[in-house]
């Protein structure tokens, strides 16, 4: 068999391509994914509870306002707040991350009560109690100008009072400021009404995000805000980037010591894999936190399993006597619903978390899922691309650089 | 390679090894029940303004010399100069002098002390949250194998799931090692390798099934022992590189994320046992039970 040279500059093209992309863009990729409160620090604001005019302070209300907090930094972006409640009426939030803090102050402490109200504009008619939940949405006036689309959760009430108060004004506010005052050309039967207001598409948007967030039940003042350390400090998150190095490092040495030729070609799809994980982590904006490490590392078992699984099966075929070249062609086909059935079953567990689930537990599951997925496509695709080159430019011919025994191969 | 090894005569006793280990996990969770962090109970925060620049690891020694084991405390404040500490105990005012007194001494008179008694309502939300969406999604993995296998191998994952996920939660109870936030990552990571790990043993013991067609007892044993031979040096390699990783963590990553690493380790070990010793053992009990029944089923027809 002739050594066909051109298979080989391609496959050593592709391995200097990988490497050089890693070594030159991956620390630039990395520096750039925003890193979570337990790992990089944030900053904390803690805020009194001021009660209104015939309103209690009591534990329900300090626990419902920690919760339309915690919808709120949803809006903000920001995964993995901290929030408790202290004191008698006291709530503190820790934020990762946030680059305009002003921003999120703004976010988090403004009341957010629409109110739809009387021509003279004193008299509240509807209020965001009355909306109905989730059913705020950007969208555009008849004008095509930005606006928010709002329902009601009692369509009948706004019909009646749209008709009492046909051909008047019914302007819109949001606590103490005038949205917009439409004029009520007929009465609205569906319980839909459009809030426009000189808004951008992305000032509606965040209307819209926060009217389905909830108004804060109770006036928040700030007492004081400042910058914390990480929890896990960054002594300790130097410590574990080591220990991560080390162990894969180990399992790279394993990999090619059990494995050779194709052990190697592992190495360069996990190294792969650890790339394109982070570039996705960057693009998406995911913000990295110890469960999305939890999820990388759990993506990285998964990865080296698929390659084990494929290599395993090739060995076996070759073991029964098959050729390299069509033991690679029935290993890897045979290999590759085993993978995938494992790994479809293990994204449907992360898709129903991310579903279900609330902060660091959906945080977990997008980070697995795009482990998962950026598993399947190097250590399935690129490992077979690879090894597929390898085996056709007719440089493995010796099955010992598979780690099977010329002993082991039984008769066909 | 050539292994030997009966697991299928052997299931009895893997299941009971398995049934002792959860039971003492049980039993431990009925009684002492979970060493829980701060982040699920309600506490106090202490914040201590140090006034000038401080060693973070030399103030948490002051803490434990106090008698508070592995504190959480972290720097903060515009000049780092504040301590927070949080605690889940709730201290009396006594307690909080001690603080204070013992950093004055050490840290020169500017000290202040400032405690709040703390309720982390968001982390019970996300411990009761991740609970409820892993259920869920248990019903999903059953569903997804029941349409692609059958509802034994379906059900004897999610078992086998179920057993890594209370097997590790046992262990932290029995130990009384402190469960924090994130500790529920680690044991969704552990209910994914399980799957995972499960679903490609099921995979091979159905290609053998379609390919041997067992009749008998002994014939569907050694089917499933096959299956397990065949994919016993990916099992064992694909847990050894994990356990590596979850290792080198567990040995050299540092104080703040050895429980997390612990977990992790002690789920990685019970899923590969579990998808080998109990998941495949309970299968292969409840299909030859099913094979039996339809064989009465037929004489009986006759």
């Amino acid at each position: 068999m002739r050594v066909r040279k051109g298979k080989i500059v391609i496959f050593s093209l592709l391995v200097i391509a990988i490497l050089a992309t890693a070594a030159l863009t991956g620390p630039q990729v990395a520096k750039s994914i925003t890193l979570g409160l337990d790992l990089q620090g944030g900053f904390e604001v803690l805020y009194q509870a001021k009660a209104e005019k015939g309103q209690k302070i009591t534990r329900k209300v300090l626990n419902d306002t920690a919760q339309a907090l915690s919808r709120r930094i949803d809006v903000l972006g920001v995964t993995e707040p901290q929030i408790s409640v202290e004191g008698e009426d006291r709530i503190r939030v820790q934020l990762a991350g946030v680059k305009n803090q002003d921003k999120a102050r703004e976010v988090l402490g403004k009341p957010a009560k629409l109110t739809f109200r009387s021509p003279d504009g004193k008299k509240v008619l509807m209020d965001g109690a009355d909306l109905k939940q989730g059913g705020a949405k950007q969208d555009y006036d008849p004008n095509n100008q930005p606006a928010v689309t709002v329902q009601f959760k009692n369509a009948e009430k706004f019909r009646e009072l749209t008709r009492k108060y046909v051909g008047q004004q019914m302007p819109i506010y949001l606590d103490d400021q005038e949205l917009s005052a439409p004029v009520i050309q007929e009465p609205i039967p569906n319980g839909e009404a459009i809030i426009s207001g000189n808004f951008t598409v992305e000032e509606a948007k965040e209307l819209a995000e926060l009217l389905n967030a909830g108004s804060l039940p109770v006036d928040l003042k700030e007492i004081h805000s400042f910058a914390v350390d990480s929890a896990l400090g960054k002594e300790s998150l130097k410590m574990s980037m080591e220990a991560g190095v080390y162990g894969i490092i180990i399992i790279f040495i394993f990999m090619i010591g059990f494995y050779r030729m194709p052990g190697l070609v592992a190495v360069l799809t996990l190294i792969s894999y650890g790339y394109l994980v982070l570039l996705a982590f960057s693009l998406l904006n995911v913000t990295l936190t110890l469960p999305g490490i939890a999820a990388f590392i759990l993506g990285v078992g998964m990865a080296v399993d698929a390659n084990i699984i494929m290599y395993e099966r090739i060995k076996e075929e070759m073991r029964y006597g098959k050729s390299i070249p069509s033991a690679l062609r029935s290993g890897s086909r045979r290999s590759f619903l085993t993978i995938f059935d494992a790994n479809i079953t293990t994204i449907i567990a992360a898709a129903v978390l991310f579903y279900f689930g609330t902060s660091s537990v959906r945080g977990f599951a997008v980070s697995l899922i795009t482990g998962i997925v950026v598993s399947f496509l190097t250590a399935v695709a690129l490992s077979r691309i690879m090894m597929t080159l390898l085996v056709r430019s007719n440089l493995l011919r010796r099955p010992g650089w598979f780690g099977v025994k010329e002993s082991e191969i039984g008769e066909l | 390679m050539n292994f030997n090894l009966d697991f299928v005569g052997r299931r009895k006793l893997f299941l009971m090894i398995s049934a002792v280990l959860l039971g003492l996990g049980f039993l431990s969770l009925l009684f002492q029940g979970l060493n829980l962090g701060v982040d699920f109970v309600s506490g106090t925060r202490v914040d201590i303004k140090i006034n000038k620049p401080y060693d973070l690891e030399e103030a948490k020694d002051q803490l434990e010399e106090l008698g508070y084991q592995s504190p959480d405390a972290r720097k903060a404040g515009p000049k780092n100069e504040y301590l927070l500490f949080r605690t889940s105990q709730v201290l009396s005012p006594d307690k909080v002098n001690e603080i204070e007194k013992k950093f004055e001494t050490v840290y020169g008179d500017n000290v202040a002390v400032n405690e709040q008694k703390v309720d982390p309502i968001i982390g019970r939300e996300l411990a009761r949250n991740a609970l409820i969406s892993v259920l869920i999604a248990s019903v999903g993995i059953i569903l997804y194998v029941t349409l692609r296998f059958e509802y034994r191998f379906a059900l004897s994952a999610v078992l086998a799931l179920i057993h890594d996920a209370l097997f590790v939660i046992g262990m932290f109870s029995l130990f009384q090692w402190e469960v924090d936030l994130v500790f529920i990552a680690a044991v969704l990571t552990i209910v994914g390798y399980s799957v995972n790990d499960t679903i490609v043993i099921f995979d091979r013991i159905r290609e053998n099934l379609d390919f041997n067609k067992p009749k008998t007892w002994e014939e569907l044993k050694k089917t499933v022992n096959d299956s397990l031979h065949q994919t016993l040096v990916r099992s064992l390699n694909t847990s050894l590189t994990v356990v590596f990783a979850a290792l080198t963590l567990f040995l050299l990553g540092g104080e703040s994320i050895r429980y997390f690493a612990l977990a992790l380790l002690l789920g990685l070990a019970a899923g590969t046992y579990s998808s080998i010793f109990v998941a495949s053992q309970i299968w292969v009990s409840w299909k030859w039970n099913s094979i039996q029944k339809a064989k009465l089923k037929a004489q009986t027809a006759e």
